[in-house]
């Protein structure tokens, strides 16, 4: 065996291995990203059935309910300018607040309602997950300053100020 | 006073650790003995004063002294004792002071038990140590004191949140601390290979100790930490994938890779600049894992407090201490000797591909772990990666590695003969066939990837068996004969088996664990009852119990098997007082073939509880494989080959007087 | 061509850094989110008070230096803060006030009675309607109202030793100057 062979052997299965892991990854980013929605991204356009998502919002205040068999909860997520209802059946974390910053994952089934498998909340009272946050901040309520607070909070379509985050002091 | 000491000791320890970092590297530039020489006092030095600053803040913890601020946040009066310890390394400042001592005991180790090193090499690699020293000391100093003092003192401390009071968390910080930063030695051994323009059979023994020591209590670390999340946040599961966890196995998985190419360099001396590079990635992985963990820039359930500032610190240590070697790689390396030729079928031959296989799972590793990070800063939107994605790449290659690690073993040195490799293990083979029928078998053929990881471990642990069996010739030769083989067989070998059959098992148990799981939620009422698999559970009732600082509802399962009493389960609802935060605890039966867990939820105030049980069918032997793993480690490391400062002959004899062998 | 190999590494570090880099834009994180409210007048609020206590009506603020204090029973970070609140309280000039977020005014009263209640006028948001106008991310969260009605800081954590020291009592003195 040549030193020339061997390096050869090497960068050919190296090769070969990059190529099987980036097709792998590929292939994975494809099918197996869940992204994040907002409840608004959510009114403006439904992903498809099936397709395991993340939504996150606010627990809308009023809206949790359980069900019949005492294990399923029926509630609503909100970013403030639009809502989507859960269903999720399991036991809630011990977190899980009205009114406070809530991810969960699931998928909407073919009539239209989210399912959950899971719901994510974060062991600190005082915690919004960014992405809420993110999504809080999309919707344009999160910034609504002096001039527009009069309406009222949980109202689909109320204006919508979009800007960036610059102005920091 | 003695936190203004701890406080002193840690500035002198950064004043040690600033002259061990520049004059021995010096002195050994010039030749400068005396200079060189300071390197072992230094760090021996350095170590004694992180170990009064270490012991002033646990004592601080100990006696509740809420003038200093970390103590305020992360203890109280009624916390019981161990966890006013554990919250000494509970926290970012604590935590951070005991990375340092970790890595000052280390650079103490060697300095100490090294005395048979080349002097060159030892005050180089000291020298680097140190400098990663005190940068971490800057960092502790600068960002993050853990002696800063709170005026006026406070009556009454906050506490160390309940979720981590728990025996099993209490340790797992300093286990997962000793193997992230135990790879800074090999880190700190390849820079001064680097500088030195040589590598050899001899460096690769000296690092392998210290790498072994890191991955044993890494492993463990990492087991402890599943093993918590397991029984305390109540979702029956062990491992997420998150972000956090990622950033230990990802330096597990290079140290693995490092383990194993540091054997060809020690019996081949090839794959040498490979094996530095490895050594420099696996601590580049640890810092990484630093970085994500304390900079805030990943959110994780397991983060400290996130601050950018601290982050920016942990960056520029990174980028410094990475950028530096990799440079010092990308012009030492190819100027290294070319080392020992080998066929591709061959031990150094399974062994490379064992590392680039590992290499290549760590990046998919890393680039799910990194993805969201990078999309959303290219403002792609918010995306996380779960659980399918990594059975989606990192599966598909672990399932090769295991494969091979059944065949490497039996493959002889530069030429293997795999056709005889093969030949020898036709019993393996057919043993994981059948393992693989029985899988297929339970389930009925609806998951034919559980089916093909219980072949695989079944496989490893025959071919493992296999290739001892062969190494003491059972059945061959005598069984007297054979016993005697047995006996005289290296520890290393026996730590090559017992870590492989630990990796077998363990594998087998998270195959099992993740496809055959089942989960069952209900709202009962007492004397309802649930069954699932073979076992049903009785509710009895739920009483009021109460801890040393927190109270809770627990309930009482009585669980019946074909009819028959099997045991009584209390899971609890957690109320802790300081911090009124409810939390979960798990109650779990641990049979042979797997676990009974059960939990309870909130109750409705009309006598009902929402309840989980699941099935979790061989978690048990996730644990056991782990045990075994840092059991072959532990065997491995007490080889006498590899015992501390045995590079020479003449030295072995009086450094182990009682060796005993 | 073969150095090549041996940079290769050096270049994806390289990448990272950068990376992360940008990954600690403090912009990015939503806890230090610097509140677009801040310059800004303060939303107009009208709260009924707790018990007997003075509600809240923003309107009224102009003419004080104002502490405005979101807080809730179910919060533990709250109590954690608490004393802190009760030193700002102390200092003179500032007038500290509450709005108690989403909890139910027994359960507030029960924890003012347990902890001491240093707020000189509280308002009460069941529903968590003031809140939104604030675009609170949870509780605690603070917030300093200048003599004209102007956010001047905002803090949405809660308040540490360090925080009270090096940012809000030298913003304090400043406004009552």
């Amino acid at each position: 065996m040549k030193r020339k062979t061997l390096r050869l052997y090497l960068v050919l299965i190296s090769l070969g291995l990059l190529g099987t892991a980036t097709a792998l990854v590929l292939n994975a980013f494809d099918r197996e990203l869940v992204f994040f929605f907002s409840p608004s991204e959510i009114a403006a356009e439904q992903p498809a059935p099936g397709r395991i998502i993340r939504l996150g919002g606010l627990v809308e205040t009023g809206s949790v309910t359980k069900l019949g068999d005492g294990a399923t909860f029926s509630f609503r997520i909100t970013d403030l300018k639009a809502s989507t209802s859960i269903a999720y059946r399991g036991v809630l974390p011990d977190l899980f607040r009205e009114g406070q910053g809530v991810v969960v994952q699931g998928t909407f089934n073919e009539s239209g309602n989210f399912v959950a498998s899971e719901v994510l909340a974060k062991h600190d009272e005082n915690y919004l997950p960014p992405e809420v946050a993110k999504a809080l901040k999309a919707s344009g309520r999160w910034q609504e300053g002096a001039g527009t607070a009069a309406s009222p909070a949980i109202v689909p379509g109320a204006s919508s100020d979009t800007g960036g985050e610059g102005n920091s002091p | 006073m003695i936190i203004e000491i701890g406080h002193f000791a840690l500035v002198l320890a950064l004043v040690l650790a600033l002259a061990q970092a520049t004059l021995p590297l010096i002195g050994a530039q010039r030749g400068i003995r005396a200079w060189m020489a300071l390197a072992k006092p230094a760090a021996l030095g350095q170590f004694a004063f992180l170990l009064i600053a270490y012991g002033a803040l646990i004592h601080a913890f100990v006696v509740a002294d809420f003038s200093v601020l970390v103590v305020y946040q992360h203890a109280h009066s009624q916390t019981p004792l161990i966890y006013k310890i554990a919250a000494a390394w509970g926290q970012h400042e604590g935590s951070l002071l005991l990375w340092v001592l970790i890595l000052s005991f280390f650079g103490a180790l060697v300095a100490f038990f090294g005395d048979n090193l080349p002097p060159r090499l030892k005050a180089r690699a000291l020298a680097v140590q140190a400098m990663i020293g005190s940068a971490f000391i800057l960092f502790a100093l600068f960002t993050s004191n853990p002696f800063a003092r709170l005026s006026p003192a406070p009556l009454e401390g906050q506490e160390l949140n309940p979720l981590l009071q728990d025996p099993g968390l209490a340790f797992h910080p300093p286990m997962l601390y000793i193997g992230y930063v135990g790879f800074s030695m090999a880190f700190s051994f390849a820079v001064a290979a680097l500088i030195e323009g040589k590598i050899d059979a001899a460096w690769a023994r000296w690092v392998r100790p210290w790498t072994l020591l890191s991955w044993v209590c890494l492993t463990g670390g990492i087991a402890l930490g599943a093993r918590w999340a397991y029984y305390e946040l109540g979702w029956g599961g062990w491992w997420f994938w998150d972000p956090v966890e990622n950033a230990s196995f990802m330096p597990w998985l290079m140290g693995t890779a490092l383990l194993h190419s540091a054997i060809v360099v020690e019996k081949r001396d090839a794959l040498k600049a490979w094996t530095l590079l490895l050594a420099i990635l696996t601590f580049g992985f640890s810092l990484l894992g630093t970085f994500l963990v304390r900079s805030g820039v990943i959110t994780s359930v397991h983060a400290f407090a996130q601050d950018p500032a601290r982050g920016l610190f942990i960056l520029g240590i990174l980028a410094l201490a990475l950028g530096g070697s990799l440079t010092l790689f990308a012009w030492r390396a190819p100027t290294l000797k070319a080392g020992g030729l080998f066929a591709p079928v061959s031990r150094e031959g399974a062994l490379m591909l064992n590392n680039l296989l590992l290499a290549t799972a760590t990046a998919t590793v890393l680039l799910g772990t990194l993805y969201p990070l990078a999309l959303d800063i290219l403002g792609g939107g918010s995306v996380s990666v779960g659980t399918p994605y990594y059975t989606a790449t990192f599966v598909p290659l672990a399932m090769p590695l295991i494969a091979l690690a059944g065949i490497g073993p039996l493959l002889g040195w530069k030429r293997g003969d795999l056709k005889g490799a093969l030949h020898r293990l036709w019993l393996a083979g057919g043993f994981a066939i059948a393992a693989m029928g029985v899988a297929l078998w339970i389930d009925f053929g609806k998951q034919a990837l559980a089916a093909a990881g219980i072949g695989l471990g079944a496989w490893m642990l025959a071919a493992t068996f296999t290739e001892w069996a062969e190494r003491i010739r059972l059945f061959r030769i005598g069984l007297g004969a054979s016993l005697r083989r047995a006996v005289h067989l290296p520890r290393a070998a026996y730590g090559m088996s017992l870590a492989h059959a630990g990796l077998a098992v363990a594998i087998i148990g998270i195959t099992a664990s993740s496809a055959w799981k089942s989960e069952e939620v209900r709202q009962m009422k007492p004397n309802d009852s649930l069954t699932i698999g073979s076992f049903s559970y009785v509710l009895q009732g739920v009483t009021p119990a109460r801890g040393e600082n927190y109270i809770a509802e627990r309930a009482h399962f009585k669980v019946m098997k074909d009819g028959a009493f099997y045991t009584d389960l209390y899971p609890e609802r957690r109320q802790y007082m300081v911090q009124p935060m409810p939390t979960t605890e798990a109650a779990i039966e641990s049979h042979l073939i797997g676990d009974l867990y059960a939990v309870v939820g909130e109750g409705d105030g009309k006598g009902a509880w929402t309840v989980r049980i699941y099935e979790e069918p061989l978690v048990p032997w996730i644990w056991s494989g782990c045990l075994l793993m840092v059991l072959g480690g532990i065997v491995s490391l007490s080889d006498r080959r590899y015992r501390v400062g045995a590079p020479s002959r003449s030295h072995v004899a009086q450094a182990l007087p009682a060796a005993g062998e | 061509m073969r150095r090549l190999f041996f940079i290769l590494p050096l270049l994806c570090l390289a990448a990272l850094v950068v990376l992360f880099w940008r990954g600690l834009d403090p912009a990015r994180d939503p806890s230090s989110l610097p509140s677009v409210l801040i310059g800004k007048k303060i939303a107009a609020v009208n709260l009924p008070g707790l018990g007997a206590r003075p509600g809240i009506n923003t309107a009224e603020f102009a003419g004080d230096v104002t502490v405005l204090n979101f807080f809730a029973s179910w919060c533990a970070p709250c109590r954690a803060e608490h004393p802190l609140i009760q030193e700002l309280a102390a200092m003179p000039g500032v007038r500290v006030v509450g709005i108690t977020f989403k909890d139910v005014p027994v359960d507030s009263e029960k924890y003012l009675a347990e902890l001491g209640d240093p707020y000189a006028a509280i308002g009460v948001d069941e529903t968590g309607r003031a809140g939104m106008e604030f675009g609170l991310t949870g509780v605690p969260e603070t917030y300093v109202i200048d003599r004209d009605g102007i956010i001047r800081y905002r803090l949405a954590q809660p308040l540490d030793p360090g925080r009270l020291k090096d940012e809000l009592t030298p913003l304090l003195l400043d406004l009552t100057q």
